[in-house]
């Protein structure tokens, strides 16, 4: 039987493999030597055999991140990365919304109730 | 509320204990992420897009005012300032961290709260009414039953490994305020023809790709056979559930499989065997655990007394909310008050450590201390005199809690959707965001009068959206999000599933797709108090499938 990580990877475009991190959960991305929060650090992919071998260190590295997985990134003419689908860009950049605190502090600190 | 005793406390004490040095074990690498996730998900903790995610109890809704306070002290000290209240009376809080997480729940523990029994395949908390106790059209307080129920489930050894998740609901009124038929198992309480109190049995039921209405296996059950009767059935689950696919395990899908009269059978047949023995209630087990319930001393009031009805006479906005938010309570001079967590623009049922700690001291103040935390992601002040309203609006009003939006279309239920959770297909929270931003003005809103929009953000609902009057889907259709529609769904007593009205939508339509909905309501609806989901059951989906896609 052929384990997950010995099935090959069917890519179409460019991807990093990103995971979160064991502490607090934080999105991050696979780089060259190791772990980072920063997209633009991160490796990037374009053939199977790399991603895959990406994928295999991440696995292998249990101890700092959690649930690696290859994700869909887009090249800017600049050179950055860019997330590759919604669910990257909201793993980048955090929820569409404003947190609550933020929208409602204002007029909380007008309470006075005791 | 319920005082807990030296048991529950050196259980929870021990199982905070128990997961502090798991944490440890697994920062340090003894314990590889297979071996920790089943530990971190029997103690409500989740790994979702961006962080950890901790699911606390809230059992049948009932928190005191130091239990608010403390989970205002999460909030600002483990996470980012706020909780997010679900739609199944507990609560979420979205940025916590793993590390961090032994401190945050050994705290919970401190005033008797924890997250077991929020995740994994057993039962989980348990749900009722959140007017319990208080509601006039109740016959017994439904927290009594469930906390007969919880005791026996607890980290019941028989019951911590099924085939998939199993929700309980209790509900005592003739008013379905608990969404009965939407889960595994509800109990119903009500008078049989010779005047004696039992249950209505009723299973199978929940959401998700596979939506059915739990169905009357007993239609009356005496209250002496509870715990036997939810024994027979949480066995022939187990035995019987499917564990083969994940898709097939609910016990929904067993009851529809052996129909329910087939499942009422195996029931019976395991039933027979044990009522009569240890599970069997006696009414002193019974009085013993209601008697742990503490009732407000409730002063000698009239209805309406003067100064509060002054007050509505003389502000237009406080007599409004009253009309909308207040409601009857069983004793004379008090009232139930709803808090709407829905204000425009904002995401339904968050709510902020600065706004938990002005209600908890709201609650001290009026309504001797207790809050209740509803299934539709409100709160409410199930103690207030009346003539403590103003008062209270006003203090309400200044923390944003008093938006007389209640059962109104802009009191949205919607999961947490893409934007936080890992299983998501699609937004919810800003779609629900623009919508109560079209109906911001509430003259409108009352225009359009009750109307229920339930969102989720993948099959698994989350959202309740297949019993929204107006239900809406999120799903994914190459990288883009659409939206599913469905019209005339209803959780209460005549609970419904609603019907899709046609192809799915484009996340920019949703909202206009709602306008044009709620216009095509006023137009058919035959006078101003036919409720919408009264129009829709007159004429069916097809005027309003015409006005959605007539120019789209």
């Amino acid at each position: 039987m052929t384990s997950p990580l010995q099935q090959k990877l069917k890519i179409v475009g460019p991807v990093v493999v990103t995971a979160n991190r064991l502490a607090d959960g934080a999105v991050v991305y696979r780089g060259e030597h190791g772990w980072t929060t920063r997209l633009d650090g991160a490796a990037v992919a374009t053939s199977p055999a790399i991603a895959q071998d990406l994928l295999a260190a991440a696995n292998a590295d249990g101890l700092h991140a959690v649930d690696a997985y290859v994700a869909p990134v887009q090249l800017a003419e600049d050179g950055g990365v860019r997330p590759g689908n919604l669910r990257e860009r909201i793993r980048s950049f955090g929820p569409t919304i404003d947190l609550p605190l933020h929208a409602l502090r204002v007029k909380a600190d007008h309470v006075s109730v005791r | 509320m319920y005082l807990y005793d030296e048991l529950d406390r050196t259980l929870v004490g021990e199982r905070v204990a128990e997961f502090r040095g798991q944490v440890a074990r697994r920062l340090s690498g003894e314990l590889t992420e297979d071996e920790f996730k089943p530990l971190r998900l029997m103690n409500g903790v989740y790994l979702q897009l961006h962080a950890y995610m901790l699911r606390i109890a809230i059992p049948y809704g009932t928190l005191s005012s130091a239990q608010l306070r403390m989970l205002a002290h999460v909030a600002r000290r483990y996470d980012r300032g706020y909780g997010h209240f679900t739609t199944r009376q507990n609560i979420q809080y979205h940025w916590i961290k793993l590390a961090e997480l032994p401190d945050a729940v050994a705290d919970l523990a401190g005033v008797g709260m924890h997250g077991m029994q929020t995740s994994g395949n057993n039962v989980r908390n348990i749900t009722t009414d959140q007017w319990a106790g208080v509601a006039p059209d109740e016959i017994e307080d439904p927290r009594i039953w469930a906390e007969v129920i919880r005791q026996h489930v607890t980290l019941h050894p028989e019951f911590s490994f099924m085939p998939r998740k199993f929700k309980i609901a209790v509900g005592t009124s003739r008013h379905d305020r608990a969404a009965l038929r939407i889960h595994d198992m509800a109990l119903r309480m009500h008078r049989n023809g010779d005047g004696e109190t039992g249950f209505e049995v009723m299973v199978g039921g929940g959401l998700g790709r596979t939506p059915y209405l739990a169905k009357t296996i007993k239609p009356f059950l005496p209250k002496r056979d509870v715990l036997s009767y939810v024994e027979a059935v949480l066995r022939t689950y187990n035995q019987f559930g499917r564990r083969d696919n994940i898709y097939k395990a609910r016990i929904k899908i067993l009851v529809h499989e052996l129909g329910a009269e087939g499942f009422a059978k195996e029931v019976d047949a395991e039933w027979l065997s044990i009522k009569d023995g240890a599970l069997a209630l006696d009414d002193e087990v019974v009085a013993e655990i209601a008697s742990r319930f503490r009732y407000p001393a409730y002063a000698r009031l009239e209805d309406n007394p003067p100064e509060f009805s002054a007050a509505r006479r003389a502000d237009r906005r406080f007599d409004a909310w009253v009309g909308n938010s207040v409601a009857n309570h069983k004793m004379p001079g008090y009232a139930i008050v709803t808090l709407s967590l829905k204000p425009e623009g904002g995401t339904p049922g968050d709510v902020t450590a600065e706004q938990m700690d002005a209600i908890a001291d709201l609650a001290d103040r009026y309504s001797f201390g207790e809050i209740r935390v509803g299934h539709e992601q409100n709160l409410a002040l199930p103690h207030v005199a009346q003539h403590d309203l103003p008062a209270l609006w006003r203090a309400l009003d200044a923390i944003g809690v008093a938006t007389a939006n209640v059962n109104l279309i802009t009191d949205i239920i919607a999961c947490p959707g893409l934007d936080y959770c890992s299983l998501a297909n699609a937004r919810s929270i800003p779609i629900a965001q623009e919508i109560t931003r079209r109906f911001h003005n509430l003259d409108l809103a009352r225009d359009v009068g009750r109307l229920h929009i339930n969102i989720s953000g993948c099959i698994n609902a989350c959202g309740h959206h297949h019993v929204g009057h107006i239900g809406i889907l999120g799903v994914e259709k190459n990288g883009e999000e659409f939206y599913q529609i469905t019209l005339g769904g209803k959780a209460d007593e005549n609970a419904t599933l609603g019907a899709l009205i046609g192809p799915a939508v484009p996340y920019a339509q949703v909202a206009d797709v709602v306008e044009d909905i709620a216009a095509a309501y006023i137009e058919l609806r035959e006078r101003p108090d036919e409720l919408f989901i009264d129009t829709v059951k007159r004429t069916g989906v097809e005027p309003f499938r015409e006005r959605v896609y007539a120019t789209r």
